[in-house]
């Protein structure tokens, strides 16, 4: 912590029809925003396994986020309602690892809303630049 | 043809391990016909002074249950490693962390600070901890050191085989082990049991159906469940789904529903990864707020419900705890 020079490395977990549409149009509209994100695209949010997330906190990842389509326009009809319920679990469970709330994150971010995809990662990237590197500390249980 | 030479160790354990491997009964003497045991703790009188006086590769298969919690279960097991052509975990602490390996959810200062202070059986007014040096009239003693983390088998040394289950069955322990006697090797890597899940296996299976689709979920103790449906139709968690078979379906056969010892089928790195996305996927509710309010009623405890054997496996040990 404290360190001037850390930069979070936040692996991103997009749907391929709504968050990574979203994620091109703040390229192609010209849109800046930090550079500390590694995107993977899924066809569908609801392809996002929770241990894609673990795997990916254990490979040096200082943040992740999950992104797909709103509620109720998911291209797979429902996926998105699985990574709802999942993301609500995997965060408790996280924080039970000793993974500090604020390294995980579910956003849905349309096609249309390059403008939240760069408020989120911009956000996101501050948060954890804050908590810090990660390091495998306490659990929930004793702060 | 020489006999074969087997040692058994204990880790970080409970005594179930000891407990299955006793309970082969006949199956003993058929071992000690097959093999020699060098090195049985729970049993036999053996040091580990036996040990290091063992030639290097020597002992034919070291059979290791418990995690490692404990510096001197990491000096035992890193010896037994050089002294032996082949080593197995046995049991899911050995294989995953097992159930010792849910106090990695806590620092090593908090579990000391209950276990030695807080917890209300204790009486230790001096707040009195183990450490590592002491002397008592001049007598330097040395105590083993209490690890950060609890460790899994392969996280210290290399593991050529797996034998599942909290404790492993004495079936699938003779199973395995006479394999490994005669010589019939499977894989490196290979974790005993089916490479399918419980479900399989299970006496209940056809009474599942195809879709389970619940609006909530009860504790095995809120419900008198019924012994011929299975248990997930009844609204009870069950982890067959995602746990490997080899069991027998010995507990839902008990009337309870699985825990997930066996841990997971070939190809999944967590299972408690996969239990809590699969429990998403039977849950019908679509509204956040909703399913937000049902876990926190039903107190859903991701770690203890869906990774109760395996947190040893997922555990991020990035840095040293520094305290
Ligand atoms: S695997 Fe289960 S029975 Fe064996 S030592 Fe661990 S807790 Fe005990
Ligand atoms: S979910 Fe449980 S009770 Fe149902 S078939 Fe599978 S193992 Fe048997
Ligand atoms: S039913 Fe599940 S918990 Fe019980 S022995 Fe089999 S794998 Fe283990």
């Amino acid at each position: 912590m404290g360190d001037e020079n850390f930069e979070p490395k936040i692996v991103v977990i997009a749907c391929h029809w709504c968050t990574y549409q979203a994620i091109n149009l703040a390229g192609t509209s010209r849109f800046k925003y930090p550079p500390n994100v590694r995107v993977i695209r899924v066809m569908c949010s609801g392809r996002s396994d929770p241990q894609f997330v673990i795997e990916a906190f254990r490979n040096g990842a200082d943040g992740v986020l999950v992104a797909g389509c709103h509620p109720g326009d998911c291209h797979y009809v429902n996926g998105n309602m699985k990574t709802m319920r999942r993301t609500v679990l995997l965060e408790k469970m996280l924080e039970q690892m000793g993974i500090e709330r604020g390294r995980f994150r579910r956003e849905w971010i349309s096609a249309a809303e390059a403008k939240k995809w760069v408020d989120v990662v911009t956000e996101m990237v501050e948060q954890i630049r804050k908590l810090g590197p990660l390091v495998m500390r306490s659990g929930g249980g004793d702060g | 043809m020489p006999k074969a030479k087997v040692a058994f160790y204990w880790c970080a354990s409970c005594g179930g391990c000891e407990e299955a491997q006793v309970d082969l009964a006949d199956k003993l003497f058929d071992l000690v016909e097959a093999a020699d045991i060098v090195l049985w703790p729970v049993a036999m009188d053996f040091k580990r002074e036996d040990v290091e006086r063992m030639p290097d590769g020597s002992i034919d298969v070291a059979i290791i249950n418990g995690g490692i919690r404990m510096s001197e279960h990491e000096e035992m097991v890193k010896l037994l490693r050089r002294k032996s052509k082949l080593v197995v975990a046995y049991g899911s602490c050995a294989h995953m962390g097992g159930i010792p390996a849910l106090a990695n959810a806590y620092t090593k200062e908090s579990i000391f600070k209950y276990a030695y202070e807080e917890a209300p059986t204790v009486n230790n007014p001096e707040g009195r901890r183990p450490e590592v040096r002491a002397s008592f009239d001049g007598v330097e003693l040395e105590l083993p050191a209490f690890l950060d983390y609890l460790k899994p088998l392969d996280e210290v040394v290399e593991v050529d085989y797996y034998i599942p289950g909290c404790p492993p069955t004495p079936e699938i322990t003779w199973e395995a082990i006479s394999s490994i006697l005669s010589g019939k090797l499977p894989p490196k890597g290979h974790v005993f049991g089916s490479d399918r899940a419980l479900c399989y296996e299970c006496p209940l299976n056809e009474t599942k159906p195809e879709k389970i689709s619940l609006d909530t979920i009860k504790r095995p103790h809120q419900i008198v469940l019924d012994p011929n449906k299975c248990y997930l139709t009844q609204g009870v968690l069950c982890m067959g789904p995602v746990t490997r078979g080899g069991c027998k379906a010995l507990c839902i056969k008990g009337n309870m529903p699985c825990t997930g010892c066996f841990g997971p089928v070939d190809g999944v790195s967590y299972q408690g990864a996969k239990a809590l996305s699969f429990f998403s996927s039977i849950i019908n509710i679509d509204d956040e707020n909703t399913f937000r309010k049902l876990v926190e009623e039903l107190g859903v405890d991701p770690l203890g419900w869906f990774a109760k054997y395996c947190l040893g496996k997922g555990t991020i040990y990035r840095k040293k705890e520094e305290r």
